[in-house]
């Protein structure tokens, strides 16, 4: 490994013990051996099965649901449905007091995107448990659905969650998320071009190798044992506690080994519903996706769609950005709401402009519920305003590196949101870019420093 | 339900059990005999984390019915290293950063090794093929590709 | 109903009992059992035979008889089947290759079945206890099937003749975008005077692209040569769409790998 030990000399320590020096990974050994415990290689004697039954339509009203014949199946052992769960309405961000409460563990009245959660039934074998799940009646009512977040947000759209009212997250901010700064419109008025571009993007499945799931043990001490693969631990711990109107303390939650999460396993989904299956038989439970629903139900990255308009200078200085960004949720908030506000704090980019606009909207539609994804709000905003940038860097005649390097932030620039950059090594990057891709750029940029004013 | 017998060799050790009619060899090994090396990640023939060796070849135990296996010689992860001494290809995954969740781990070691029983001094391309059935979400594969290489030079110079 | 296997010493036995409802046969494992898997509770019991014939490869007299359960890896390492290797080893990984045998890629659905694509294209036999029938006709009635194949028998390309194509988007192999495998076979003066071409993923099992054989004979295999086949490759195609690619794309792309595999 080759460190560059001219950057930042001023500040770099060079009697590090840890920082740039090779050492083993701790999990390693139990990986290569086969030794490292994963949520499912606990099996326990009696353990049941869960498989759920789910929503075929991506909207419609329960009329009723049949679980008669699913209980009298060889092997069935419970069958549950929403009056099962003490407090089935919930939203895992409450606990840091974002609500409302919007979702259902398992259905109740309503479906709102094909693949939800209606009924779970728990059996001796995973066989006996699909066979039970195949014989669950549900009459739906199929309701008029919408897919595209421009088409939620007109009026008239079909309302998809009942618990927020309209088709958006309401922020205290009111409909979106919002960053002013300067006058956007003064800057536009005074700019040599306008470039206005919309960008967008699809869900994005995180494809885990690794299915999401959990087994639960209950304990002779009326505490329950939940060996899981969450990325989010308590958030998980917490919500199962409201949802099952359980202590905390009766909750052992078993977990940190997680076989590739990438943003995926931080919903609370698989915990609360097999916890309650082993609360009411008293048996051990296991509920683990298959890989079908891992890539057709389990939270995908939202679906974004991303408008920039910028005003630029003849000399490659951007004096204007309006961005507007929109985070399909889907049918449930879920992390979403914090993702779109993400996007309002993370654009406009590591660029020092001096007027700014910024909306962002987190739109109910009903597709599969969202979630997080490594950078979430950040990742597909970062390939909008990159992609913009070369575009605005060709509409001025200017080589795109260059641009950026006029553009970017350097310590002491206020950013949009009034945060003083400090630490900033965007020039520093470049500069090496510029070297390692052997895209040469005029010595002045190759002279710029982080330090505004020199180091 | 019918219960059948089922008898093989795991890992050099005698194994007999009573088994449901129709349970694969990957469920057999992890839920009725104890062995968790080989991993359950899509039951579908796909993700290569449940490979075994069956009688020298690599199978695929989430799509292999444990009673078609009576009389084999099977090998998972668990029996690569002997008296607590890695083998070359676990040597090679620790040192070279081949893991990162672990859980495609038993795998690819298992495919690799399929490979280098074969082909001692396999070209790059052979690694790579040799892994084609195996998905790894978190390295990029690059770590792995060189891991088994490495394991193959390392048996190269000892076998020297 | 749990599931259950019963194996019998022959196919004879082996057909009787397939008769049952919710009967399938267990081949290599890799649709079967992926089915049950899956939660397809429609199979209940699975049915395999032990008979020899069904493993056994014979190659003589130009011809290829290949039993039903024989592997693509076994294909893949016989010496004299060496002409069709590079279709064999399209198919899944190593440990697919392994297991997966030849009577069950007749029945894989797209866009699965690369290698039924070659044996089309080969104008392969398939065998059953009920007799014979061409593979264009098996193919068209396998949803209906019940007789066990016990083999596939195929005349051996002439060297030089066999070409095979497998298009898809992870390196250094996924599943198919799409495929295609063509004997083609050449005057003395290089034109083409007999073409068979099939096609995977342009339906929901292999087929054969006449309109593009037809435009190919009496032509060159070069640019303007090929072009009227080209230009008639997706007549009478219904691709799939699934996750991997729209009915669309693979549509606008087979002309182009077409044309790779024909000036290849």
């Amino acid at each position: 490994m080759e460190l560059r030990k001219n950057y930042f000399a001023d500040v770099r320590k060079d009697d590090l013990h840890e920082i740039g020096q090779p050492r083993p990974r701790s999990d390693s050994p139990g990986h290569v051996t086969g030794k490292t415990a994963f949520f499912a290689d606990r099996n326990f004697p009696g353990m049941l099965h869960l498989k759920m039954v789910r929503s075929p339509h991506h909207h419609a009203r329960i009329r009723s649901i049949d679980t008669s014949e699913a209980e009298k199946h060889p092997g069935v052992v419970k069958v549950l449905t929403a009056k099962d769960v003490p407090h089935n309405v919930y939203t895992i961000l409450i606990l840091i007091q974002i609500g409302p409460e919007d979702e259902t563990v398992l259905a109740d009245g309503k479906v709102r995107w094909k693949g939800e959660a209606v009924v779970a039934v728990l059996a001796e074998t995973e066989r006996a448990a699909q066979e039970a799940a195949a014989k669950v009646k549900v009459d739906y009512e199929v309701l008029p659905a919408v897919f595209d977040m421009e088409e939620a947000l007109k009026p008239g759209a079909p309302l998809v969650n009942e618990y927020h009212g309209q088709n958006y997250y309401l922020y205290d901010s009111g409909a979106c998320r919002k960053v002013r700064f300067g006058d956007v419109e003064a800057g536009f008025a005074g700019a040599d071009h306008i470039l206005e571009q919309s960008y967008q993007s699809s869900p994005i499945e995180h494809a885990p190798t690794e299915t999401t799931g959990c087994v639960v043990m209950p304990e002779g001490n009326d505490r329950f044992t939940c060996y899981t693969n969450t990325q989010a631990m308590f958030f998980t711990l917490d919500n199962t506690s409201i949802i099952l109107q359980m202590p905390g303390s009766k909750l052992h939650f078993v977990g940190g080994t997680v076989g590739g999460g990438f943003g995926g396993k931080v919903d609370v989904i698989v915990e609360p519903i097999a916890i309650l299956g082993a609360k009411l038989t008293g048996r051990p439970v296991s509920f683990i996706y298959s890989r079908e629903e891992e890539m057709q139900i389990s939270s995908p990255r939202a679906a974004e769609k991303v408008v920039i308009k910028d005003g630029v200078m003849k000399d490659g200085r951007i004096i204007a950005r309006k961005v507007t960004g929109y985070t399909d949720a889907g049918a449930y908030s879920r992390h979403s709401p914090y993702g779109a506000q993400k996007g309002a704090g993370h654009y406009p980019g590591p660029y020092t402009i001096p007027n700014v606009w910024i909306d962002t909207y987190c739109v109910y539609t009903n597709r599969t519920p969202s979630s997080a994804m490594r950078g979430f709000g950040v990742t597909i905003g970062d390939f909008a305003l990159e992609v913009q940038m070369d575009k605005l860097a060709r509409l001025i005649g200017m080589d795109p590196l260059e641009f950026r390097f006029i553009n970017a932030y350097r310590d002491g620039d206020m950013k949009a949101h009034r945060q003083p950059t400090e630490g900033a090594a965007l020039i520093e990057c470049m500069q090496e870019a510029s070297r390692a891709a052997n895209w040469p750029v005029a010595e002045k940029y190759m002279a710029m420093s982080s330090y505004k004013n020199g180091a | 339900m019918a219960k059948v017998p089922v008898q093989f060799t795991l890992n050099g050790s005698e194994e007999a059990e009573f088994i449901d009619s129709g349970t694969t060899l990957l469920n057999a090994l992890r839920d009725k005999i104890g062995d968790t090396s080989p991993k359950g990640g899509c039951h579908q023939g796909t993700c290569g984390a449940c490979s075994v060796i069956i009688d020298g070849e690599l199978r695929l135990s989430c799509l292999t019915l444990a009673e078609t296996c009576s009389g084999a010689a099977i090998t998972t992860l668990s029996g690569l290293s002997e008296s607590g001494v890695l083998h070359p290809l676990q040597r090679a995954f620790l040192d070279t950063f081949a893991t990162q969740c672990g859980f495609c781990t038993p795998g690819m070691i298992i495919a690799a090794k399929v490979l280098l029983d074969h082909t001692p001094n396999p070209s790059r391309d052979e690694v790579v093929e040799a892994l084609s059935g195996n998905i790894c979400r978190c390295t990029g594969y690059e770590p792995i590709i060189q891991a088994v290489l490495t394991a193959a030079r390392a048996n190269s110079q000892n076998a020297a | 109903m749990a599931l259950a296997l019963q194996t019998f010493p022959t196919v004879k036995d082996a057909n009787a009992a397939l008769k049952a409802a919710g009967t399938r046969y267990l081949g290599g494992g890799t649709l079967v059992v992926r089915a049950a898997n899956e939660g397809d509770v429609s199979v209940s019991g699975l049915v395999r035979s032990t008979e020899p014939v069904l493993s056994a490869i014979a190659v003589s007299g130009g011809m290829a008889r290949i039993g039903a359960s024989v592997t693509m890896a076994a294909i893949a390492r016989h010496p004299e089947l060496g002409a069709l290797a590079k279709a064999v080893r399209a198919v899944g990984g190593p440990a697919i290759r392994n297991m997966a045998t030849i009577g069950g890629n007749l029945f894989a659905p797209a866009p699965y079945g690369d290698f039924a694509v070659a044996l089309l294209a080969l104008d392969a036999t398939v065998s059953t206890d009920n007799g014979e029938l061409p593979i264009e006709t098996f193919l068209a009635g396998r949803n209906d099937s019940r007789a066990i194949v016990t083999s596939v028998s195929f005349t051996l390309p002439k060297a030089g003749t066999f070409r095979f194509l497998k298009v898809s988007r992870v390196k250094p192999k996924g599943v198919s975008v799409l495929s295609i495998a063509a004997v083609l076979e050449q005057a003395a003066d290089g034109t083409i005077s007999s073409a068979r071409i099939a096609l995977g993923c342009m339906a929901d099992r292999p087929m054969r692209a006449r309109a593009a054989e037809k435009a190919l004979l009496g032509k060159t295999l070069d640019r303007d040569g090929i072009a009227p086949a080209l230009a008639a490759a997706t007549e009478g195609t219904a691709p799939i769409t699934d996750p991997i690619a729209s009915a669309w794309y693979r549509a606008e792309v087979l002309p182009v790998h077409l044309g790779r595999l024909l000036l290849t």
